[in-house]
């Protein structure tokens, strides 16, 4: 069985024509070549929708294998979508959509319709005043721990809808693909052509020549994960060259304990853990943006502070228990990352069993507190167990007491509420774990723009004051980092009389100026002097694109590796060794390899020479696999685990050009046949009669003309 | 449906050319290898020309229009002349060739004359001429494009082919002139086919203003044709007796 969709059979001269077609299209595809440039511009900075497919569905776009291409219709109000549903005499249309019009209502309506052949949506500026999510308005549902089974009353969102402007638009089946165009000087360009060809005179159509545009995003993979899946190994059992037709998303948890911990042994039943987690990634409609300010970033870089903020203290050694930094990758997409660690923990893969966690701590979109206020979310349904409701109060109590002097007002969210959209529900489905999750919102998201390219810095109220350089930018505090260094500040200092300590607490300080660094370097631009400092000297390439935090299928992502060498320069200590040393530990007495993790990272360049001095950091920071167990045990049609695949594609692009009319190319073509037929008949007659028109006295038995 | 443009296109430029191939060369394989020398020492002088067009370019500053315009034109004119000395050595050396095949053949005459072997040439000499002009055009015809959105000419794959079909027309015709100017010592003739073709080339300069370059081109092949059909045996007469007995369909009488 073939991959790919089969062809028809075809008769033997098409081979050779197909042969031809491929000699003259050799000759004529060299990069750029002149004449291209006369007829198509390419449009550059786009990104495409791609098809995700998942047990039982896929989403996203497809476009057809050699590209769609329609009549650019430029749409800006709703009355324009008239003329390419009803009105328009060129169907198939290819509609320019102002961002504010990308809503469900007018996608359904072009889904409905034969005469949309592709879709290309420009960036709204600013953001919508009413928000927009294309994500469900129950994300994860039916992944988390409200089942049938448990909490049915709060399962599918019945008691509290999370995210009410969700549009669920990325979870729909598109037959025409859909790109984003993020440069607006490309819209400009695709505008003035519409306006130069396309806009109807006096009432008539427009006439041809018409400008037009042409999409290929043709995704391979098909129908669902079990589909796909099992076409990718009939390709790798039979195929000599086999071709993969989806990917399982997957990257890197990164993990890190306060106490060093041996990462390939197994910690002792009675050391309790607490565990305190967040995500790092988020999603949009498009792929490879996801911006995540809200969703994503402002959780982790708290989490961060407070890792470095908790480490300050003087007495971590002697605490009676460990706390364990995790970061989880793939949360959005049906928990990938927070149920392999829970599978690992069951399944003895991991050095911490579920018998060790003592209590858990999320932090879950904090940037949008309204006032002061941080809302403390528990599970009502394990709050019902005594013992457990214990515990939790005790870590209601403890985290009331640490916000005592800081500007974060802490609040129970209510006990007849349920756990929003977190990692900690994955949690809850193994074990009774007393948990709690802090957020900036006591029912429905604060964020408007969850899981959308709208969630950015200005959605968290970063501002910059007007013409600082890239470095001042950097090193600028902003009323965010501060209102996010409170609340790790309040964190931290909780996790410390969590784990035992006793002291006072006003030494664990969060940094608003690492706070500020950081937010900078996630939301704005990677490539910036503080994270070339901190990374490994052979992973500089890396930044440099806009910060974007989708897991995708190639592991692990920017954002992984750069969450784990923040963690290691923020929670680790410089050591004294040399870069063999650093690279190869067995070889070097002391160091306690199980314990810790060496990094040689290349430092911080001097201000007036260009060399960088590199040096070794011992952290205790870990990357364990963050792919869901549904592949690990191959039940692609799993309803337990995560089955999120990407469709492989082998081109994705968008050009613009002129097309001609029909009755243009019919003449070329009959007149090319009529000249032909006509130097035939002519050459045979010319030459049938070649005797009486050229009389050459010449010696017999010469050849003729 | 632009497979009708790339097929139209490619009918109307090399639609005379093919009928000539089959006709009169495909049957006879001394032609078909005078035919394909021709194209190569054609490409070796498009290889010549080239490289010093490349270098004149690379040597001068790529933002000074008028300056690169210079030197299209120089390039243009330069590729000409070397054309043009291309043919005056494929006529010394098949005229080395006729001499090999006499000393070859039983009864001490060619099989091809001169005469044969410079039309042949001259088809030659077209037809790689054209195919360089026209194939990258025809691979960018399939795509569903065409030429305008930077406010060039929508007419640019036709009149590109119809110019083909032109060249390919006029280099057999002064393939003809020139070795027969060579043959018999007549500079004049070689000294004009190099002028037509320096003017044919100068007036693509025209372009986008196709009627300055078509027209012209068009007038000087018609001129041409009637010179090589003069040179190469016809006269008035014939052309009528050709007309009428076509006409009447009577049996040709044969030619003394």
């Amino acid at each position: 069985m073939a991959a790919a969709a089969g062809s028809p059979r075809l008769p033997a001269w098409c081979g050779a024509l197909r042969g031809l077609l491929l000699a003259v299209l050799a000759a004529g595809s060299c990069h750029g070549n002149s004449v291209e440039r006369k007829i198509y511009i390419p449009l550059n900075k786009t990104a495409p929708c791609v098809r995700l497919l998942n047990a039982t569905h896929q989403i996203g776009c497809q476009s057809s294998i050699s590209g769609d291409t329609g009549v650019i219709h430029v749409v800006e109000k709703e009355e324009d979508l008239n003329w390419v549903l009803a009105d328009g005499p060129h169907p198939p249309y290819m509609i320019l959509l102002d961002g504010n019009l990308f809503n469900r209502k007018v996608l359904m309506q072009l889904k409905g319709t034969s005469r949309v052949s592709g879709l290309a949506v420009s960036i709204a500026k600013p953001n919508p005043p009413q928000g927009f999510s294309p994500g469900l308005k129950c994300p994860n549902d039916g992944f988390g721990v409200y089942s049938k089974d448990y909490g049915p009353q709060y399962a599918h969102c019945n008691t509290t809808v999370w995210n009410p402007l969700g549009s669920g638009i990325s979870y729909e089946d598109f037959d025409f693909p859909i790109f984003l165009l993020e440069d607006a000087n490309e819209t400009q360009v695709i505008k003035q052509c519409y306006q130069d060809h396309n806009v109807p005179r006096d009432g008539s159509g427009p006439e041809y020549p018409l400008c037009a545009m042409q999409l290929f995003s043709h995704m391979h993979a098909v129908t669902s994960t079990v589909t796909c899946m099992r076409r990718n190994s009939i390709q790798n059992t039979f195929s000599i060259n086999p071709e993969t037709v989806c990917d399982p998303l997957l990257d890197y948890n990164v993990w890190s304990t306060l106490q060093p911990i041996n990462s390939s042994g197994k910690v002792d039943r009675e050391k309790e853990v607490i565990i305190v987690a967040t995500r790092i990634d988020s999603h949009s409609f498009f792929w490879n943006i996801a911006p995540g300010a809200e969703s994503a970033v402002s959780s982790f870089v708290t989490h961060l502070a407070a890792a470095e903020a908790l480490h300050k203290a003087s007495d971590v050694h002697l605490l009676q228990r460990n706390v364990m930094f995790t970061f989880f990758q793939g949360e959005t997409f049906d928990y990938i990352g927070s149920s392999r660690m829970v599978y690992d923990m069951e399944k003895d893969k991991f050095p911490l069993r579920l018998d060790n966690i003592h209590s858990f701590v999320e932090l879950n979109q904090v940037a949008l507190r309204n006032g002061s206020v941080l809302w403390m979310h528990t599970d009502p349904v394990s709050w019902m167990n005594e013992s457990v409701q214990t515990q939790v109060r005790n870590l209601l109590d403890i985290l009331s007491n640490s916000s005592v002097g800081a500007n974060v007002t802490l609040q129970e969210a209510g006990y007849s509420q349920p756990l929003p959209p977190s990692s900690f529900q994955r949690f809850l489905r193994a074990r009774h774990i007393p948990g709690v999750v802090l957020t900036d919102h006591q029912a429905a998201f604060q964020n408007r723009y969850y899981q959308s390219m709208y969630d950015t810095p200005e959605n968290i109220r970063m501002q910059y004051p007007e013409g600082l350089s890239p470095e001042e930018t950097l090193e600028y505090v902003t009323d965010t980092a501060k209102s996010l260094a409170e609340v790790a500040t309040v964190v931290a200092r909780a996790l410390y009389r969590l784990a035992g300590g006793a002291n006072n607490t006003s030494a664990i300080q969060a940094d608003p100026k690492t706070v500020t660094r950081m937010l900078y370097g996630f939301l704005i631009k990677m490539n910036n002097s503080w994270f070339q400092s901190i990374i490994k000297p052979d992973l500089k390439g890396i930044l440099g694109d806009v910060p974007q935090h989708y897991v995708a299928v190639s592991s692990p992502v920017n954002t992984t590796y750069l969450v784990q060498y923040v963690l290691a320069n923020l929670t680790g200590t410089v050591v004294n060794l040399t870069k063999e040393e650093c690279l190869n530990p067995d070889k070097a007495p002391n160091t306690e390899k199980e314990l810790y993790d060496y990094a040689w990272v290349q430092g911080s360049l001097d201000p007036n020479s260009t060399t960088r001095v590199p040096y070794c950091v011992r952290s205790t920071v870990h990357l364990t696999k963050a792919l869901s167990p549904a592949f690990e045990l191959r039940q692609w049609g799993s309803t337990e685990y995560s089955t999120w695949t990407e469709s492989r594609w082998k081109e994705i692009r968008a050009r613009i050009f002129l097309v001609a009319s029909k009755e243009l190319e019919i003449i070329t073509l009959v007149v090319g046949i009529a000249i032909l037929v006509f130097s035939l008949l002519a050459t045979h007659f010319i030459n049938a009669k070649a005797d009486v028109l050229f009389s050459i006295p010449r010696d017999p038995g010469a050849v003729a003309y | 449906m632009t497979l009708a443009v790339f097929f139209g296109c490619t009918f109307i430029a090399f639609g005379p050319a093919l009928s000539l191939f089959l006709f009169t060369i495909a049957r006879d394989p001394l032609r078909i290898i005078i035919l394909i020398a021709g194209a190569f020492f054609w490409l070796v002088s498009l290889l010549l020309s080239s490289l010093i067009w490349f270098i004149a370019v690379k040597a001068s500053d790529p933002r000074d229009e008028a300056l690169q315009r210079g030197l299209l034109i120089f390039g243009v004119m330069f590729s000409v002349l070397l054309q043009e000395a291309f043919r005056f050595l494929y006529y010394k050396l098949l005229r080395k060739a006729i001499e090999g095949l006499v000393a070859l053949s039983e009864d001490g005459c060619s099989p091809i004359s001169i005469q044969q072997m410079a039309y042949v040439a001259g088809v030659g000499f077209g037809l790689m001429s054209g195919a360089f002009s026209m194939i990258n055009l025809l691979a960018d015809a399939l795509g569903p494009g065409t030429v305008g959105i930077h406010g060039d000419s929508q007419l640019y794959f036709l009149t590109s082919a119809f110019m083909t079909m032109v060249l390919i027309f006029l280099h057999t015709f002064w393939g003809i002139l020139f070795f027969h100017g060579c043959e018999n010592r007549r500079w004049w003739e070689i000294a004009a086919v190099v002028l037509m073709h320096l003017a044919v080339s100068g007036s693509t300069f025209w372009n986008p203003l196709y009627v300055g370059s078509l027209v012209p081109s068009y007038l000087l092949m018609a001129a041409a044709a009637v010179w090589a059909y003069l040179l190469s045996g016809g006269s008035a007469q014939n052309l009528r007796r050709f007309l009428l007995c076509s006409q009447s369909g009577a049996s040709p009488q044969l030619a003394s």
